[in-house]
């Protein structure tokens, strides 16, 4: 008889054993999803424009990214531009190319995008310039960065 | 037998270690995907080409800076610039360009009025996009966006026509499977509705 007066009181404790395998789960997903961060902005974080005609870029390790934006202290007006972690004139837009390029394999440079991420409020006259600045050192591919979105009318308020 | 050989390792640390290393994936993870707006710029070239371009042949689009906009010296709104461009690219009202000595033959796959007074062919209609330099930004990407939108349902109902599937339907089947006859179609599409944009200078 003494087989049976052997059950438990109570509830068991809940098994602890596979919350390794789940926490490891989840970061594995995160490890292969994340881009590490790799510049702080010194501008004001660019509200980007919205457009419906969106590719996505591919080859991100080919990007070399623009930032155009208001500065962070309001009394400053106009458009400051920053590379890296730095606010650059747009006459150094070229030489930041050319550190870029020297980063990368000379067959890949070819396929190398600069990607623009621009305030909705900056002037168009400053990316004309930047687009000048690039035309001259034969960097053709860019882009415009932008967001996802149907409703365009948010663009020019 | 009293000792125990290989005392098992205690695992229960397990766990914290990979909250910890978890936590900081969470933090440094930025997941946004970079889209955008691809557009290709001209080369640069010392040779200036005097290229005669007929008047019909082009569609000026002039945006001020205060973000009114201009097509063909009618004032609209940037909604209508894809309906506009798409009339003025699809027209098709005289001969292509020639290609190797041949002369240029008529559009055959345009479904537009054909109107002597507007464009001749989709490879010779030509959109002038001048901006002032105090445009704003935004504005400048809404109307790059339409004009890519018109281009892209030209080339999907042509692909529509001919091959029974859209353009970006093709696109997204060439990324999953690149093959040369899709390679082949896209070109051909390409080719039909070549997006030619030109951005003279800013008005100062």
């Amino acid at each position: 008889m003494s087989k049976f007066k052997k059950k438990k009181k109570g509830l068991p404790a809940i098994s602890t054993a596979s919350l390794p395998d789940i926490v490891f789960m989840l970061l594995f997903f995160f490890m292969v999803s994340t881009t590490m961060r790799e510049t702080d902005l010194l501008i004001k974080k660019p509200a980007l424009p919205v457009a419906s005609e969106v590719k996505k870029l591919e080859l991100k390790s080919l990007v070399s990214t623009i930032y155009i934006g208001k500065s962070k202290d309001t009394r400053i007006s106009g458009d400051k531009i920053q590379v890296n972690d730095k606010i650059v004139e747009v006459k150094d837009i070229p030489s930041f190319i050319f550190s870029e390029r020297a980063l990368r394999k000379e067959d890949e440079v070819k396929f190398m995008t600069t990607s623009i991420k621009a305030d909705k409020e900056a002037s168009v006259g400053t990316i004309l310039d930047i687009k000048e600045q690039l035309r001259d050192i034969n960097a053709l591919k860019i882009s415009f960065s932008t967001a996802k979105g149907n409703d365009l009318s948010i663009n020019y308020k | 037998m009293a000792r125990r050989e290989n005392a098992e390792i205690n695992a229960g640390s397990m766990a914290d270690i990979a909250f910890l290393l978890l936590i900081f994936f969470l933090v440094t993870t930025t997941m946004d995907v970079d889209s955008g707006i691809a557009r290709k710029l001209p080369e640069k070239t010392d040779v200036q080409s005097d290229v005669i371009v007929k008047e019909k042949n082009v569609l000026d689009i002039v945006v001020n800076r205060n973000n009114q906009l201009l097509v063909e010296n009618e004032y609209v709104k940037v909604t209508d610039v894809k309906r506009l461009a798409m009339k003025f690219i699809d027209n098709g009202g005289g001969l292509g360009t020639p290609i190797d000595d041949k002369p240029g033959e008529p559009c055959d796959y345009c479904g537009g009025e054909r109107d002597p007074n507007s464009s001749d062919h989709p490879t010779k209609a030509i959109i002038s996009l001048q901006s002032d330099r105090g445009t704003s930004y935004g504005m400048y990407i809404s109307i790059q966006n339409e004009i890519e939108a018109a281009y892209n349902e030209l080339r999907n109902q042509l692909s529509k026509k001919l091959y029974g599937r859209s353009y970006d339907e093709l696109l997204g089947d060439y990324k999953d499977n690149p093959s040369k006859s899709l390679q082949e179609k896209i070109d051909n599409l390409k080719d039909k509705y070549p997006q030619i944009i030109t951005e003279p200078e800013p008005i100062k």
